[in-house]
């Protein structure tokens, strides 16, 4: 399992970087993370002529936040995001999402925008964005575009992103005092890939929650954000939310686990989720035990 | 056991390092990376081999170009199976003692047909590996596919067709056995329960993958092989047959081994063939086999479904066992030691604890277009306990019955010994009840009960697994000689006292993380008087060792460690002969301990070791005439009087099972184990410990999947799932000790216990919890969907 | 050193088990190769070349990565430590001690990974406080011969000692 021969790159700006992508075209990738690209080049599942390394991009690091919003680097580890203490403080969400991805050794090098970039339906961030209502940071040769996260993920490892474009950074909206989120994933093996996932975030309301953002991954070929489930939970319909899943997730059926055994997991989640949320402002689910 | 003139056995000899925890010598390189792996060894003008493997279940190679290939950078050669099959015999796997066992020859490369996904049928060699994966790519290669035969159920429908047509069908092995009255003993019995079990076929997954490095040196005649393997002497014999070289011209070196269990003491044909490139093109070549192609060709396991009935009295006696085994093997019976043992196995041992009288097994071997299949630790006990361990609760459950106590009940009592199990098989001495006993004190089994049944009322499924077991180990040439297998029974140890005082011992079992070569160490130690810090231990080297039969089926400590024991005691009654002479005193009056010869009554030292080391070896003219010392001895040893040393065990688990989910959390697991006499207990423990994890990887976790094509379809670290430290519990583990009379160390085998109980325990107790649900599961892996649907929430 | 321009092998430099080295490294070759190939630590196991298995677990700059998912041209600029600099330094004597005596390994296949996998957890002062915390923290690293109670075992112990060192240092610095 030797990778095939390839060229390498490894500009210092972001300009120096678009330009190799533009001039390469298909022929070239970025190279973030590597936990996934490296994977798939020993594999020989990938063949590119050009990696065009990020890792030394200064523009493509650090985590600030200013007027209401996290800005998060693309080349941020995975570590790093769920550990800076502006995340902490400003973004419980992500960090309670941290221990579940993967192990040490990939959050050490991993990177979150390489991860949405990816787009792999089973993964915490592409969820935790849409639950967040993020906005992904794109830039290519012309010019810098904003995505919603509810534009960005478009099918399987399909993104918004156009040829020659890079995740440069993702911003969160602070949430509010009154704000309230959910994690919970059921996967195997601490690490694995999810079964099924859910990343909440909402607001707490008279009587309930409200601006429910459901977002299931591991469930359909994109993070999901079920609306109609939301819609009933707000209306203190649990079952009617956990009915409606069906209507709105599409798992797939695979070797191992069956479309029905996936949606049967989310709509149990769901029910733990909502349960938190609604006991007090913030649940987790616990990584220790699958 | 024998006693020393002055009464001591071997247990009680002075300074003996027996039965202490004593860490491992060789383990210190290992914590500092400096272990040395076949892929660590270097050698020059190393060529790199890649082979091309078939992606077709079943095909015919219609053509193979290879020039292209040839011409690419760094290539040193691309060889067919035509052309390695002038350099390499094919062999067959079928042994005289399994009659009726067919299969078909098979070569090192596939010449016409491929016959399972990953089967090899190119190499391609290479000043690199990375290179030579190039140049597989540009071999070009035109198949004509087969009908592929995937379903052991569909394998022996007429309509199905031969995989190999000169057989006629795909019947491997058929064995059947039937004993006392079995049809009475139904018809009459107060208690028939009945199940179907299914065993999901699943793969070592060493981690250090199958390597061999092979040098021809045509100027000295010799073919040296460094392999990542267990049985050295065995490798050895069947290169010389096959690629017709003497015995002399063949070294095979075992040094570090990253883990073995059995995947790595067959016979390969991409292993063969790095060998006979070696020989064609008369340079060192390397094959270190990368984890995809790993999991497609090392030898898979376990690929079975077990129908089967048993009788109880309105008591709760177990009357009759009555099995019906079907496997799936691969297109081959595996080379040499076939791949009938495993079914062989599952009849011989199901239900082998217990005192009933009637048993009828019959187990069919099916042949498949999948990977070969061959003996994996623990081979069909992890079967064999799980399908008479499952009836056992199921019986119990019937009659409103405790499964401990039933299983007290019912196991052949500890004073009935020696005696034959039902299948003929013949135990010297276990110790069921004893180890039951000290079961449910270990674990506290009321008191769990207990805390199972308040949970219970607050709507936590927890529950509590039990597995009895016997285990083969020890085995003699009944295994395999007698069915014609080149294959060593017998070990030796050859042990040499040195001028300065030290002793090197060179052992023909070998170590692969097990700890051979500690206590090896340890019995030398005891043996020779010599303090263990001076013992040093070679194994792992045709050329260094006597001849033997290397590490499997749990052989290593009672065989090898007999040998060692035994040539320890000679070399020590050379060492007091000689003694004797100079210091002019009764050798019978003096000792060694401690590095010293001492007075034996009083223990006051008489000459240091390395006093007398000076004179024999430096001042042999100022010994005394006649004295010719000979401070090297070598014993032999081959269990006689029993074809196996039976050991038994019994496991219990304590599970979780969150019913919403299908996620089952593993709380607890406990282990009684009588291996005989414990040699290490901080070794033994931790084979045992590793043994019931890699029996929970298959109750849970681990399934080789293939589709209606013969494609294995997760064949990768990401989609195999093998058992990870966060899922597994914390294990007890204790021992009954009932010595083999085989030997003086008394030592059975300890390596596969924790894999024949372990599936079993964490089975029952998963139904155990599922009980008040009416919901059950038989099938393995037991994953989060198969316990969902037997819940009918999928 | 950033390049603009690409090439299929470039020269790096970087700080290896503390020592400065150079070499010239194909793009393709992943970081495990390099030091085992080039530099002969072979004490960084490849078990599966996919990330997975944690047999190649080494420290760059600091931090554990899988040696197969890097490549040899990303180590240029970096402080890149094996299990061999970490016995050499004695930065991990204790969890090696530990570890022998609890008998914490038997093939060895796993242990350099599973030692810099531990040596990272056991940074930080509070993180191995638990076998659950130690379990999760080595869940990364497969190992097929202990089971993994021993390992736990051995970490929980070093983990101890060492809190019971900073301890009685913290009490000697009082006094």
């Amino acid at each position: 399992m030797k990778a095939p021969d390839f060229a390498y790159a490894r500009p210092a700006s972001l300009e120096a970087a678009l330009a190799l992508l533009a001039e390469h075209g298909d022929d070239a990738v970025p190279l973030a993370g590597g936990q996934s690209l490296v994977t798939a080049l020993n594999m020989r599942l990938s063949a590119p002529g050009l990696l065009v390394d990020l890792n030394a991009i200064p523009e493509l690091t650090g985590v600030s936040e200013a007027d209401g919003v996290v800005r998060i680097g693309a080349m941020t580890r995975h570590r790093d995001v769920g550990t800076t203490a502006i995340v902490r403080d400003r973004l419980p969400l992500l960090a309670a999402a941290l221990p579940h991805i993967a192990h040490p050794a990939i959050r050490n090098r991993g990177t979150i925008g390489g991860s949405v970039a990816l787009a792999d339906p089973a993964t915490e961030w592409p969820a935790c964005c849409l639950a967040a209502g993020a906005t992904i940071v794109v830039r290519g040769p012309a010019a810098e575009r904003r995505v919603p996260a509810d534009a960005f993920f478009r099918g399987l490892y399909t993104t918004a992103l156009e040829p020659g474009e890079i995740v440069t950074a993702i911003e969160f909206p602070v949430p509010g005092a009154d704000a309230v989120w959910g994690f919970e994933e059921l996967s195997r093996r601490h690490g694995d890939y999810a079964l099924v996932g859910l990343a909440a975030t909402g607001r707490r309301a008279a009587g309930g929650l409200s601006d429910l953002r459901l977002a299931f991954f591991g469930v359909a070929d994109r993070p999901v954000l079920a609306r109609t489930a939301a819609a009933a939970l707000e209306a203190g319909d649990l079952a009617g939310a956990q009915a409606a899943l069906a209507g709105e997730l599409d798992p797939p059926d695979d070797p191992t686990t069956k479309a029905a055994t996936r949606l049967h997991l989310a709509r149990v989640i769901l029910g733990r989720v909502a349960a938190g949320m609604r006991g007090g402002g913030a649940q987790e689910g616990d990584p220790d035990g699958v | 056991m024998s006693a020393d003139p002055g009464g001591l056995t071997f247990l009680d000899r002075p300074n003996s390092y027996i039965g202490r925890s004593v860490p491992r010598p060789n383990a210190r390189r290992l914590l500092e990376g400096r272990g040395v792996y076949v892929d660590d060894v270097a050698v020059a003008r190393l060529g790199h081999v890649a082979f091309l493997r078939s992606p077709h279940a079943h095909a015919r190679i219609v053509a193979l170009e290879t020039a292209d290939a040839a011409a690419m950078p760094g290539v040193i050669a691309v060889v067919t199976g035509a052309e390695l099959a002038e350099v390499c015999a094919p062999w067959v796997g079928v042994l005289g003692h399994f009659k009726g066992l067919r299969s078909a020859p098979q070569h090192a490369l596939a010449i016409d047909r491929v016959t399972w996904v990953g089967e090899p049928f190119c190499a391609v060699v290479a000043r690199g590996r990375a290179e030579a994966e190039d140049a597989l790519a540009a071999i070009m290669v035109e198949f004509d596919p087969l009908p592929a035969v995937v379903d052991m159920e569909a394998a022996l429908d007429p309509a199905t067709p031969a995989i190999h047509a000169e057989l006629g069908d795909n019947l491997a092995f058929e064995r059947v056995l039937d004993v006392g009255d079995v049809d009475a003993a139904f018809r009459d019995a107060a208690v028939v329960v009945e199940e179907t079990f299914q065993f999901g076929r699943h793969t070592g997954v060493c981690l250090e993958p199958r390597a061999i490095l092979a040098d021809w040196a045509a100027a000295d005649g010799m073919l040296t092989v460094h392999h990542s393997f267990q049985a050295p002497h065995m490798m050895q014999d069947i290169l010389c047959k096959h690629l017709a070289l003497p015995e002399g011209a063949v070294r095979v070196i075992c040094k570090d081994v990253g883990g073995s269990f059995g995947i790595k003491v067959h016979i390969y044909p991409d292993e063969m063939a790095t060998c006979a490139l070696a020989l064609m093109l008369k340079r060192p070549v390397k094959f270190v086999a990368d984890r995809l192609e790993s999991f497609q060709s090392d030898i898979h396991a376990r690929d079975h479904r077990v129908t089967a009935r048993m009788a109880f009295s309105a008591e709760g006696d177990i009357l009759a066992l009555d099995m019906d085994d079907l496997t799936g093997i691969g297109p081959y019976s595996v080379y040499p030691r076939t791949s009938a043992v495993e079914a062989n196995q599952v009849v011989n041992l199901t239900g082998g604890p217990y005192r009933h009288r009637h048993y009828r097994a019959r187990a069919r071997v099916v042949l498949q277009n999948k990977a070969p299949t061959c003996q994996y630790r623990a081979v069909g006990h992890p079967i064999a306990t799980m399908v008479a361990e499952g009836l056992v609760d199921l019986g119990a459950a019937r009659l409103g019955l405790d499964p401990l106590a039933v299983r007290e009940r019912n196991v052949i009592p500890d004073d009935a010994y020696p005696c034959a199990g039902v299948s003929g098989i013949k135990l010297e001495k276990l110790s069921h009840q004893a180890a039951l006993a000290k079961l449910k004190a270990m674990m506290d089994y009321d008191a769990l009960r207990a805390e199972q049944a308040r949970l219970r009322a607050r709507g936590i499924h927890r529950g509590i697994g039990l597995a009895a077991f016997i285990e083969i180990t020890n085995p003699s040439a009944a295994f395999y000689g007698v069915g014609g297998a080149r294959i060593s029974s017998q070990d030796g140890c050859t042990i040499r006292l040195d001028p300065q005082g030290g002793v090197v011992a060179a052992v023909s079992v070998t170590e692969q993380g097990q700890g051979t070569e500690g206590i090896i160490a340890q019995i030398v130690a005891t043996a020779t008087g010599v303090p263990m810090d001076k013992v040093r231990v070679i194994s792992g080297d045709t050329q260094a060792t006597p001849y033997g039969g290397g590490t499997w089926a749990s052989r290593g400590a009672g065989i090898g460690g007999e040998a060692a024991w035994q040539a320890g005691k000679a070399l020590r009654g050379n060492v007091l002969a000689v003694a004797g002479a100079i210091l002019q005193a009764d050798p019978g009056s003096l000792d060694v301990r401690d590095g010293a010869v001492v007075d034996a009554a009083t223990g006051t030292e008489r000459m240091p070791l390395a006093e007398l080391g000076r004179i024999v070896y430096f001042r042999p003219d100022t010994l005394p005439p006649g004295v010719q010392p000979e401070f090297v001895a070598t014993r032999h040893y081959v269990p006689k009087d029993y074809p196996f040393a039976f050991t038994n065990g019994v496991q219990a688990s304590y599970v979780e099972v969150d019913t919403e989910t299908g996620f089952v959390r593993l709380l607890k697991h406990w282990c009684v184990e009588d291996c005989g006499t414990v040699l290490n207990p901080l070794l033994v423990d931790e084979q045992i410990r590793g043994g019931i994890v890699q029996g929970i990887g298959g109750a849970l976790f681990e399934h080789c999947l293939y589709d209606s094509e013969g494609q294995l379809l997760n064949g990768s670290m990401a989609d195999y799932l093998v058992p990870m430290a966060g899922e597994m519990p914390d294990i007890a583990v204790a021992h009954v000790v009932s010595a083999t009379a085989s030997s003086e160390i008394g030592a059975k085998g300890a390596g596969e216990a924790g894999t024949a109980g372990a599936p079993a325990a964490v089975v029952n107790a998963i139904n155990d919890a599922l009980a008040p649900l009416n919901a059950r599961v038989a099938r393995q892996p037991v994953t989060p969907e198969v316990v969902l649907e037997a819940l009918g929430l999928i | 050193m950033a390049s603009e321009s690409p090439d299929r092998a470039r020269a790096v430099a970087f700080t290896l088990n503390g020592e400065a080295v150079r070499a010239h490294v194909p793009a393709r070759m992943h970081l495990g190769d390099l030091l085992r190939q080039s530099f002969g630590l072979t004490g960084v196991h490849l078990g599966c070349e996919h990330g997975v298995c944690g047999a190649c677990t080494i420290l760059v700059d600091g931090r554990a990565v899988r040696a197969c998912l890097m490549l040899g041209v990303q180590a240029d600029g970096a402080a890149v430590e094996t299990v061999e600099g970490l016995t050499e330094s004695g930065r991990i004597r204790d969890l090696q001690d530990a570890f022998h005596a609890r008998n914490a390994l038997q093939c060895g296949y796993c242990t350099p990974g599973m030692l810099v996998t531990a040596a990272e957890l056991l940074d930080d002062a509070d993180a191995a406080a638990s076998r659950a915390a130690i379990r999760a923290a080595i869940a990364g690293n497969y190992c097929r011969c202990t089971g993994y109670h021993a390992i736990v075992d051995a970490i929980a112990a070093t983990a101890e000692a060492r809190r019971q060192g900073r301890q009685n240092a913290g009490r000697e610095a009082a006094e």
